[in-house]
């Protein structure tokens, strides 16, 4: 069962000049968020993420392609009421207090008195603002308010959770938080999809994740398949008392070899090479000091996608995708 | 209808917590009182410019407040983007629309009848008549500003918060003249200036028609069926203005 489904999503911004031609900010994107996982939609800064989610939303209406939600089309007012929301760096209503505001959107919610009554109390409590209950939201912190924002996404109890990128502006306890809420609300059968451009949060609960660069999703699966698609693992290769410098045949096996004073470290594109590469030190009179496996990551692969040039120039060659 | 009650109760609460409103409306008691000592200056005709000032007060500072809080009602949430999360609940756009609008009604409605009630405390202090006719002007003024209400919340949906503040004065001013002009345009020779007049008048609200404040102050009353045309005719003309609105506001992206 697919709680999302997206289906060659496009979305061209007109910039409302004659003459300019529209900026296309989704050029067909398809994904599918299956229920009861955590979802990570991961993308580098104007990939297109947020316009995804406000597609999603209903806040921006696709230029083709479809969305649905809950087996609903995107957009869906009644749907809504099993979906819960937080954008990007949220922005609220700042006159009102934290209590207020949160019953103010039980009530958007189509929620009773005492029903609202009760789940103000627990997420203020959950997102640790109790003590801020009766402050004015012009008053909140950063942090505070996207805590704020997320009791607000939560508090209809929501079936389906899309977030914006819930850990930006919170210090480290503060995503830790958020992360372990996220887990939470899986555990009690709750597809979470939220956006990010920090791998950290995605490698550490997403159960699946959605890599999109300029407005196309490029790889989509799970992080142990997504990585898993490098066959080729690179080796470092750290060893003392040895001459590289000169050595062709040590170079024309690293890709990269690096001499820092007695120690020599050696960058090799695949295992195999690992043996021929002992050899020769050993022959040369050199000591091994260690040899560690590389293990490509996902942010190998995201910034190998996301800036292929710069990766190139940078780092290990060999992580890339074979295509 | 629920989801319309909550938005427009959350507008009257926001303005509630807005220092402008209350600057407004004592900005508006200042000059009713001022025209206490004008009227102690002046030798004839105390009642009428105590009367006279006083409406012009209640309808200006009405219609500043209709206008400037009615252009920034929906353009405000999408600058600030707190329309995000409300759009992302069950509620539709037109119910948005709509509880924005009467939020800002119920809050003139209310800074009405306090600048009303000032009003008739001046006049009873000063022992003044106060007729049915005052009366009748007030609930004019208030179908005036129902109407400029709607037409800064229609020029909002798709403007600037500057462009809207210029189209609806324009139009405010505009809709105060066309009865006028249309008269005289009637007295000239020329067909097409005749045909542009005419487009004008009926485009534009004839805002005229909900002024009586001049012979209220003396104390002439309306016939109860202009009151009610008059009436019925403003709260149309919003009406159409208001489904604008929301026509417009559908095709939005935020
Ligand atoms: N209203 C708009 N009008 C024109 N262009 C827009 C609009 N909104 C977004 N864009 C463009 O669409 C592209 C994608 O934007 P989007 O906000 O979806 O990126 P994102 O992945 O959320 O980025 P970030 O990580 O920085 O939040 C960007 O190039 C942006 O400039
Ligand atoms: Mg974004």
């Amino acid at each position: 069962m697919d709680d999302i489904v997206i289906e060659d999503l496009t979305k061209s911004y007109t910039s409302g000049w004659p003459g300019r031609p529209p900026y296309t900010a989704l050029g067909g994107l398809s994904l599918t968020v299956r229920r009861g996982e955590i979802f990570g939609f991961l993308g580098p800064n104007g990939a297109g993420k947020t316009t995804t989610l406000k597609i999603l939303l209903g806040l921006v209406r696709a230029t083709s392609g479809a969305a649905f939600l809950l087996d609903r089309p995107a957009g869906d007012v009644g749907t809504r009421r099993r979906i819960g929301f937080l954008p990007e760096s949220p922005y609220f209503y700042d006159y009102l207090t934290a209590e207020e505001f949160l019953s103010f959107y039980g009530q958007l919610a189509g929620l009773g008195r005492t029903v609202i009554a009760q789940r103000v109390a627990d997420l203020l409590s959950l997102v640790d603002l109790v003590d801020a209950r009766t402050r004015q939201l012009r008053k909140f912190s950063k942090g505070m308010l996207q805590r704020i924002g997320l009791a607000q996404a939560l508090i209809h109890d929501p079936d389906l959770v899309i977030l914006d990128e819930p850990m930006t502006g919170l210090d480290p306890v503060g995503r830790k938080q958020v992360r372990d809420l996220i887990l939470s609300l899986r555990d009690r059968g709750k597809t979470i999809f939220f956006s990010t451009h920090i791998l950290h949060d995605v490698e550490m609960i997403c159960d699946r994740v959605g890599i999109v660069i300029k407005g196309r999703l490029l790889a989509s699966g799970r992080i142990d398949e997504l990585v898993r698609q490098d066959h080729t693992q690179s080796v470092e290769i750290v060893c003392q008392q040895i001459r590289a410098e000169g050595n062709a045949f040590l170079h024309s096996l690293a890709t990269r070899v690096l001499q820092q004073g007695q120690q020599c470290l050696l960058i090799l594109p695949t295992p195999d090479a690992v043996d021929a590469v002992v050899g020769e030190i050993r022959r040369q009179g050199g000591r091994l000091l260690s040899v560690t496996p590389h293990k490509a990551s996902l942010e190998d692969l995201f910034f190998q996608e996301a800036a292929p040039g710069a990766f190139h120039a940078e780092s290990h060659r060999h992580t890339g995708r074979a295509s | 209808m629920g989801a319309i009650g909550v938005i427009a109760l959350n507008a009257f609460r926001e303005s509630l917590r807005d220092k402008i409103l209350y600057n407004l409306v004592l900005f508006a008691g200042l000059l009713i009182g001022l025209s206490v000592l004008l009227a102690d200056l002046t030798i004839t005709e105390h009642h009428k410019l105590i009367a006279d000032m006083g409406l012009a007060a209640i309808n200006f500072i009405g219609v500043i407040i209709a206008i400037f809080i009615g252009i920034s009602l929906v353009n405000k949430e999408i600058e600030r983007r707190t329309i995000y999360t409300i759009m992302a609940r069950p509620i539709s756009r037109t119910f948005f629309i709509l509880g924005k609008y009467f939020g800002l009604v119920l809050t003139l409605f209310v800074n009405l009848s306090i600048m009303l009630a000032v009003f008739l405390v001046t006049l009873w202090l000063y022992h003044i008549p106060i007729g049915l006719s005052l009366l009748q002007a007030v609930q004019l003024i208030f179908v005036e500003i129902l109407v400029v209400t709607a037409i800064a919340l229609f020029f909002s949906t798709f403007s600037s918060t500057t462009l809207s503040a210029i189209l609806t004065l324009g139009v405010y001013v505009i809709g105060h003249l066309t009865a006028d002009v249309r008269s005289m345009a009637a007295k000239g020779e020329s067909g097409t200036v005749k045909a542009v007049v005419d487009v004008f008048y009926y485009l534009f609200p004839n805002l005229e028609t909900l002024n009586i404040k001049g012979q209220a102050a003396v104390g002439v009353l309306v016939a109860p069926e202009y009151l009610m045309l008059a009436s019925l005719y403003g709260v149309v003309y919003a009406g159409v203005l208001l489904a604008g609105a929301c026509a417009v506001f559908q095709q939005r992206d935020f």
